[in-house]
């Protein structure tokens, strides 16, 4: 059984971002990387099955610039089997400020070759909030999907999932293959340790260009996106207001009331 | 011609989320600025007073898929019937409630009509008939104003940024014939608790815990949310330490909030965290130390016991 998980390396959340001079991307220079927390969480699940069931194979794959080896490599030192990078480093000004929808369609053009039973996707990306993703791969190879699973199993040729809805959990099945998409809950996620990611820096990883899987540089990219971005700006920053001093916690209590009713208006 | 603004709404319970009309409201004005017509899509069981009503939020058509297989959200069900709607009436923009099910709905329609879809959109401009989205990424650390391309423009709203407004619609409904189409998931089981709580981020109000909570005894904040009508929130440690469900949990890995008035109750104020609800109007801070991070993003800052001042608040809205 072929397992791919889609993995994203995005910026450190506890990190603050800094927007580049041309203002239509982050300055990526002192950015710290991780991996998607959510694609961790897609990690470990293959993991698991893996661990579980006879051959099975775990693939990882990453679209991104040249760091995001150092993401592969944390994936390797966890346990996948192998990995597909491919590489957009060489055109920062057509691939700094890619789309979802051509990310998708890298994506769904390497799958074309490449064997799988079930792909594991995390729910969302942490970085560019866009949660369409796994939606559009799923549709572009024609694969029933199911979102923000907390729980699977996989039963002959069909995975059931406990699938997190508002207000509840639908149970749901798939024939495979089929893709899936990793909720908070679904596992916890392994530490690897530090050797194991220093000796992950043997394994080879296969990096692929984008002409080589058969791409028009036009098609995809920034030219090829259907969402542009103009300009990035920071929300108006807020500042500290007023601290509410001295008395009882009661005196406190009431002047923050007071200050809620009269001076902010929002009660 | 101009093109017609479509608004895809959402049923939960019965009645509109708060989003679905804040959507329609906002379609309004946009085809107000346009020159051209709003259409109202909806979809449920037995939901025609439901579709009716949006007549007065300034629907001038509303388009009712009405089935039972429509009675919750399913995925395929729901994509098949809105891909269908939009092919056959041809709007120039379509706009959806950021939520869980808006998401991945927005996601499955634009990829099967090839259409550019701009997501947590905060706000909205037209420019030579063409819809610019301003949105926020990074958990709303950042926020970006985007073109969206194709003849299909696309987009999802965040919760409480749009107002609602009263206006004036013909409201025509329109019942469609019910096609579920091809299905390649299959439900077997929904287990649903209609919670009298409020989502969260439909919230005017909400009380957030964190670390300094130092239990998953949220009592306190559970009461003052009562007494406000809100709901609880909890930080990402909260969550992490298994307090509180992932379905409370604030920040840039959980859901990013605008309540009137977010009350941050022992939490540090880590970056991930602030970034989720910054965009609220009023922020206050509860914190013992003095130095917390949360009291540079809070318009009210007590230093003290939560476990004193909490209650101590819920007793004065009580008076």
């Amino acid at each position: 059984m072929d397992i791919i998980v889609l993995m994203k390396q995005v910026p450190d959340t506890e990190a603050p971002v800094e927007i580049a001079e041309s203002r239509d991307r982050l300055d990526t220079e002192d950015l710290k990387w991780t991996i998607n927390p959510y694609d961790e969480f897609a990690l470990e699940e293959a993991l698991l099955i893996k661990e579980d069931r006879e051959e099975v194979t775990v693939t990882v794959l990453s679209v991104g610039p040249d760091r995001v080896s150092e993401a592969i490599r944390v994936a390797y030192a966890m346990g996948v089997d192998n990995a597909i990078h491919v590489n957009d480093e060489y055109d920062d000004e057509q691939f700094g400020a890619a789309d979802a929808y051509t990310t998708s369609k890298i994506i769904a053009r390497v799958l074309e070759e490449t064997p799988h039973d079930l792909i594991i996707a995390g729910n969302r990306g942490v970085d560019d909030d866009n949660y369409q993703v796994p939606a559009f791969i799923a549709k572009m190879r024609n694969l029933p999907m199911i979102n923000l699973v907390t729980r699977q199993k996989i039963e002959g040729n069909e995975i059931i999932c406990d699938q997190a809805i508002d207000g509840g959990t639908a149970v749901v099945k798939a024939a495979l293959p089929a893709l899936i998409t990793a909720q908070k809950g679904l596992n916890q996620p392994r530490y690897p340790a530090f050797r194991a990611i220093m000796k992950a820096k043997k394994q080879k990883m296969d990096t692929k260009a984008l002409e080589e899987i058969g791409f028009d540089l036009n098609d995809i990219g920034i030219s090829g996106a259907k969402v542009k971005i103009r300009t990035l700006e920071f929300p108006v920053e807020r500042s500290e207001g007023k601290r509410i001093e001295g008395g009882s916690p009661a005196q406190k209590a009431a002047e923050l009331v007071r200050l809620l009713k009269e001076e902010a208006s929002v009660i | 011609m101009a093109q017609d603004v479509m608004i895809v709404t959402e049923i939960w319970n019965k009645e509109f989320r708060k989003i679905s009309l804040e959507a329609v409201c906002q379609g309004r004005r946009l085809a107000d600025e346009l020159g051209s017509s709003l259409t109202a899509v909806v979809l449920g069981a037995c939901v025609e007073p439901q579709a009716k009503s949006l007549a007065q939020y300034g629907a001038d058509t509303v388009i009712l898929a009405d089935d039972p297989g429509l009675a919750t959200f399913h995925p395929c069900e729901y994509e098949n019937v809105v891909t269908g709607i939009v092919k056959d009436k041809k709007p120039g923009i379509v706009i959806f409630g950021a939520t869980r099910q808006g998401r991945e709905l927005s996601a499955c329609v634009a990829a099967r009509l090839d259409a550019g879809l701009a997501v947590e959109c905060s706000g909205f401009a037209m420019e030579e008939d063409r819809l610019v989205a301003t949105r926020s990424m990074y958990g709303g650390k950042v926020i970006a104003t985007v073109d969206i391309e194709g003849d299909i423009q696309m987009a999802s709203i965040r919760p409480n940024v749009f107002e609602i407004t009263k206006a004036k619609g013909a409201g025509n409904l329109e019942s469609i014939a019910v096609n579920l189409g091809e299905v390649n998931v299959t439900l077997i089981e929904e287990k649903i608790e209609i919670s009298a709580k409020a989502e969260l981020t439909e919230a005017d109000y909400i009380v957030s815990g964190g670390r300094g909570m130092e239990s998953e005894d949220f009592t306190v904040l559970e009461e003052l949310a009562q007494a406000l009508g809100g709901a609880v929130g909890a930080s990402r440690n909260a969550v992490d330490l298994g307090w509180r469900p992932q379905s409370e949990q604030v920040g840039q890995t959980g859901k990013v909030v605008s309540p009137k008035l977010y009350i941050a109750c022992g939490i540090s104020g880590a970056m991930q965290h602030v970034a989720g609800m910054s965009t609220s109007d009023v922020i206050v801070g509860i914190n013992n130390d003095p130095d917390a991070l949360i009291f540079r993003s809070s318009d009210y800052c007590i230093v003290g016991d939560l476990f004193e001042i909490v209650p101590a608040i819920t007793a004065e809205l009580k008076k």
